[in-house]
């Protein structure tokens, strides 16, 4: 089985997020990049497949180069080989058109259930439009049987479980897999991995990214005692109005 | 301009944050059809003419019941071509943001989801996006001939316009190969709040202990008609369900009113948490971040001021 694992690169959970070049750029200064974390769940999971069914795993990364550090990261927890799409990630249209270029040929597509940076959620549903295959997202427990495909997929306020068949683009959360940490052999390993870079397909740019806004600053917080829980009630009533 | 919007159901009965969708399209000042797909309260969609449907289309093929992505997906981009509508409006949610992606696929069409606020359309038409789990907004500008839109919530306020629309019967050919997917079962909380939709939600971290404590925030939480919530420890020991998970990597809420206890307020908590109108914090150590985040904070042991809280509500009553 063919495993294609396709991870965003973007700014560690705790990052502070500001803009310079008038807000139309990301401060990048003092940024950590990590691999997303719900990508890190579909890499999981597709070791464990590998581990469990002699899967081999490709990770694809759209980005410029400074996302190599994060594909070696992949690399070293355990994909075999690597692609890079040599454009920097401009809308989900964009990243779903370059990720089904690549993806053809593989059995099962894992992506994350959505990325940390734009938050669209939807680059697996539009990989699974583009190439004619399901797609499935979030999903919280996926396994294979054959080409017959079962998993838990989380909706509003409860879980549904869906059955579907291979090929299928997955997008996946947490408990599905544990996270990996890479150890040394890893490390060492993923140094000499194959990694592909292929320049971009083009296509019309239809959605535009014209600027930027951080949400306005919180007012202070207003403390209340402990033993006059009634004040609370009745701010909320009369002054927050959400009671 | 011509604005068809997604109506969600459960069981049958229309969801709010899809009649905010309604409330959207009437502040684009379009003309608006509505569609409902599969088993629908025939009373809620006569209402949707009151927010702003001029007509409502309704395909009740019983194929439809199960909201089968891929399905649902053909059966809008029909719609769109049939009704010549420019704009598809949808609120995001587990189905409405895949459906909206393969949509904009299908139609060639412009897409962004988790929209906040209503477009710019003084020069050329853009919205605004939440982005950075919260920490930040960006502008995009559409500039495809259709657009597809998912809303977050409170992207618009509920008005009711009080108009009336007919139901319209509306039959599709379905394509067999889309049921590419098969439901096999669904387990949903009911009767409960759902997390994501409530207007109040009173969440528990840590600092609650144990499971066995969550009889008191149930009890706020009842006194306050609101969903329960907790922080991530919680749910991965299994205190709470999954799905009850706050946060970037749970559920995304956007409540009027989020009371959180026992929680510290790590910034991926926090992220879930962000666009709430009003967020009250308890906890005993007057240094927890989350203070910096609230709009009122009260210092103190859970364990007596929640059971006081909930008193002094059920007596303002
Ligand atoms: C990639 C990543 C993603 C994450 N995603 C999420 C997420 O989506 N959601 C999330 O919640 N976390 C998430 N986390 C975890 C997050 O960093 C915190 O660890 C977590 O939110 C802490 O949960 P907590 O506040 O319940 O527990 P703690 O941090 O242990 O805080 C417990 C709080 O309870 C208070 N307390 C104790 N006893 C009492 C009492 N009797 N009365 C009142 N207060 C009391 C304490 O003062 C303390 O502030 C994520 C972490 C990572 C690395
Ligand atoms: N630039 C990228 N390169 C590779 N995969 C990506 C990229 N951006 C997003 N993805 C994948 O698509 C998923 C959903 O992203 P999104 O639709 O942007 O929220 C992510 O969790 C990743 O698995």
């Amino acid at each position: 089985m063919k495993i294609l694992v396709c991870i965003s690169h973007v700014p560690d959970t705790t990052s502070k997020i500001a803009f310079t070049d008038n807000n139309t750029k990301l401060e990048t200064s003092g940024v950590q990049y990590i691999i997303g974390p719900y990508d890190d769940y579909a890499l999981a999971r597709a070791v464990e497949l590998k581990e469990s069914s002699g899967a081999s795993i490709t990770v694809l990364n759209v980005g410029l180069a400074e996302t190599e550090p994060t594909i070696r990261k992949a690399l070293a927890i355990g994909a075999d080989e690597a692609i890079r799409v040599n454009a920097f990630p401009t809308d989900s249209l964009f990243v779903a058109t370059q990720i089904a270029e690549q993806a053809k040929n593989y059995d099962l597509i894992l992506m994350g259930r959505e990325s940390i940076d734009f938050n669209s959620g939807v680059v697996h549903a539009m990989v699974g439009e583009i190439l004619g295959i399901p797609s499935v997202s979030p999903v919280m427990k996926l396994d294979i049987d054959g080409t017959k495909v079962t998993m838990t997929k989380e909706i509003e306020g409860g879980k549904e479980q869906v059955e579907s068949n291979l090929p299928l683009v997955a997008g996946c959360q947490e408990p599905i897999a544990e996270w990996k940490i890479p150890n040394m052999r890893g490390i060492m390993s993923a140094r000499t991995k194959p990694l592909k870079i292929v320049e971009p397909k083009g296509i019309e740019a239809i959605s535009i990214n014209k600027k930027f806004e951080l949400p306005a600053p919180k007012s202070a917080v207003k403390m209340i005692s402990a033993d006059n829980v009634v004040e609370l009630v009745t701010r909320l009533k009369t002054e927050a109005k959400v009671l | 301009m011509n604005i068809l919007v997604f109506l969600e159901t459960s069981e049958g009965k229309i969801k709010k944050t899809s009649l905010e969708a309604m409330a959207y399209a009437h502040g684009m000042n379009g003309v608006t059809t509505a569609i409902v797909l599969g088993k629908a309260d025939a009373g809620d969609l006569q209402t949707l003419g009151k927010y702003g449907a001029a007509k409502v289309l309704h395909a009740a093929d019983t194929k439809l019941d199960e909201p089968i992505i891929q399905v649902y997906s053909s059966v809008l981009a029909h719609a769109m071509q049939d009704e010549k509508a420019d704009v598809l409006l949808l609120a995001n949610s587990s189905l409405g943001t895949p459906v909206a992606a393969k949509v904009a696929i299908k139609l060639g069409a412009s897409f962004a989801s988790n929209v906040t606020e209503l477009p710019d359309t003084s020069s050329g038409f853009t919205v605004k996006r939440s982005i950075y789990t919260g920490k930040a907004f960006a502008f995009v500008e559409l500039t495809g001939a259709k657009k597809v839109i998912t809303l977050k919530k409170n992207a618009a306020e509920l008005k009711e316009t009080g108009g009336n629309a007919p139901v319209v019967n509306y039959t599709v050919p379905l394509n067999e190969a889309d049921f590419n997917t098969k439901i096999l079962k669904t387990e949903k909380a009911t009767g409960d709040i759902l997390l994501p939709e409530a207007e109040i939600v009173v969440s528990g971290g840590r600092g609650m202990k144990g499971p066995e404590h969550w009889g008191i925030l149930e009890d706020l939480a009842k006194a306050l008609h609101a969903a329960t919530g907790c922080s991530k420890p919680v749910s991965d020991m299994g205190w709470r369900p999954h799905h009850e998970h706050v946060g970037q990597t749970g559920v995304k809420v956007a409540p009027q009113l989020y009371i959180a206890v026992g929680i510290s307020g790590a910034i991926q908590h926090l992220a879930g948490v962000n666009s709430s109108k009003c967020i009250v914090v308890i906890n005993k150590d007057a240094d927890a971040p989350f203070f910096k985040a609230a709009d009122y904070g009260i210092v103190g042991d859970a364990f007596e001021v929640v059971p006081k809280l909930t008193q002094a509500i059920l007596a303002s009553k």
